[in-house]
């Protein structure tokens, strides 16, 4: 058989084409369900987690039913949309979308009677998309828990943001400064309280090497809770 | 059609597969060297200069190297022998484009079926394993070893240098954490009180300059015990 000729080369790579494309289609489809089970799965993990709850992703399902106790969205106004169900919401596509058309979603958490707000979190690193929860409590302004998740930031630099030790920092940081204003949480490289004893004075520590997977972050959470303060105004009143 | 004929064919078809017909055993000691020879001698980093990048991006930390180390073992060894049953039919002019193909193929199925059965390896690992189509010695093996050897010969070789790649990552992984972190494998090992005598973890270590030099000493190191591998003139 002669490999060399134009049409044995066209009919490989034909074939090749084939073989190759309905393998990847046949293997992606019959194991979506199943990935996306494990997404739907650890959403609900990570919601828990905010509020101090770590379960593993298996049971993450029946203690999710038994603490969030609502889940609804907002939109721009901060009223409330009943059309549109929170869970589904996925922010990588909801960002895209013209801010009159966007939902905002909330989950209302309860645990020994205190309720949390838990709300999700979607901004850049350096590489590419960053992500989290936040869970605020009663007041709205002091944050219960926080976690953060990445696609791609460097190992060891960026990408500690979703380890627990950074995590820790934001627990009991405030959102908001006296007067009222959003100010969010800013993480520093030149902050002065490098064992984070202070919790009023919106900073935390930076990562040696990560800058701009930090500043990331401190975006984030300034851009994604700006859209909340109507719902806020309101709760308030 | 005689029995001696069917025979005949049998024998060529089979010759296409194995073409050291003579029973060499599996491990014979010219197969063993496809394994050793890239630990030392012919290391991919070290010697054929090959795969650097990913050398120097994901050597941060042990944890991730010794994962990617693995993942690059089982694609190796994988598109190895899938590209040495395919050497006779693959057309010369396309074959760098198959060989892509290959590549990319079985990384993007082990990383869909992590995606469904071992999600927190997938969370762990997904960037890395994307990275794997990249690596420069994956390519370079199927091109300069897979086309002209046979499969279990070509198995053993993906397998030796994916197993170098990984002996550098790991050497350099675990010196970048120990001294950038103070940590191995994610576990505090320098002790709390070292750091109260004024310790500090050096910062250097965590960025990607110090993963070089640090591949660089190794080349020194091995060089030095080594003779053979240093160039004359």
């Amino acid at each position: 058989m002669n490999t060399e000729s134009n049409s044995y080369t066209f009919l490989f790579a034909a074939l090749m084409v084939l073989v190759v494309a309905s393998t990847l289609a046949f293997t992606a489809s019959s194991l979506k369900t199943k990935q996306d089970e494990n997404v739907r799965k650890e959403k609900m993990q990570s919601i828990l987690k905010t509020i101090g709850i770590n379960t593993s992703r298996d049971g993450a399902e029946e203690l999710y039913i038994k603490h969030i106790k609502e889940e609804f969205s907002l939109d721009q106004k901060g009223n409330i949309d009943d059309s549109v169900s929170a869970f589904s919401i996925k922010l990588i596509r909801e960002i895209k979308k013209p801010i009159s058309d966007q939902r905002f979603p909330v989950f209302i958490a309860e645990v020994k009677d205190e309720r949390y707000y838990v709300i999700p979190l979607r901004g850049a690193g350096l590489w590419d998309a960053i992500w989290g929860y936040v869970a605020l409590r009663d007041d709205k302004n002091t944050i219960e828990g926080i976690i953060f998740d990445h696609k791609g930031e460097t190992a060891g630099l960026g990408a500690e943001i979703s380890q627990q030790w950074f995590q820790d920092l934001f627990k009991e940081e405030k959102l908001f400064d006296i007067q009222g204003n959003l100010v969010g949480i800013n993480v520093s490289k030149t902050n002065n309280d490098p064992k984070n004893l202070d919790k009023d004075d919106h900073e935390v520590d930076a990562i040696s090497g990560a800058t701009i997977t930090g500043d990331g972050v401190s975006d984030m959470i300034l851009e994604r809770m700006r859209h909340y303060l109507p719902y806020f105004n309101k709760l308030d009143i | 059609m005689s029995k001696e004929s069917n025979k005949s064919i049998n024998k060529k078809k089979s010759s296409l597969l194995f073409i050291n017909k003579e029973r060499e055993p599996l491990f014979s000691k010219k197969n063993r060297v496809l394994l050793t020879d890239p630990l030392d001698d012919n290391n991919p980093i070290t010697v054929q200069v090959l795969g650097i990048c990913s050398a120097l991006a994901i050597t941060v930390q042990l944890e991730p190297a010794v994962v990617m180390s693995l993942s690059v073992v089982a694609v190796m060894g994988a598109s190895n022998v899938i590209v040495s049953l395919l050497r006779n039919l693959i057309p010369n002019r396309i074959r760098i484009i198959v060989q892509l193909v290959v590549v990319a193929s079985m990384v993007v199925l082990v990383d869909q079926i992590l995606k469904a059965y071992a999600y927190d390896v997938y969370k762990e690992l997904s960037i890395f394993i994307g990275l794997i189509i990249t690596n420069c010695i994956v390519m370079g093996r199927l091109e300069a070893f897979a086309l002209g050897n046979n499969v279990w010969r070509s198995f053993l070789d993906g397998i030796g240098n994916a197993a170098g790649y990984g002996l550098i990552l790991i050497v350099v992984a675990f010196f970048r954490e120990l001294f950038g972190s103070g940590k191995l494998y994610g576990f505090q090992v320098i002790p709390e009180s070292v750091y109260d005598l004024g310790y500090e973890n050096n910062g250097l270590m965590l960025l990607s300059p110090m993963a070089l030099i640090i591949v660089g000493i190794y080349i020194w190191f091995q060089r030095s015990k080594n003779r053979k591998l240093i160039e004359k003139n």
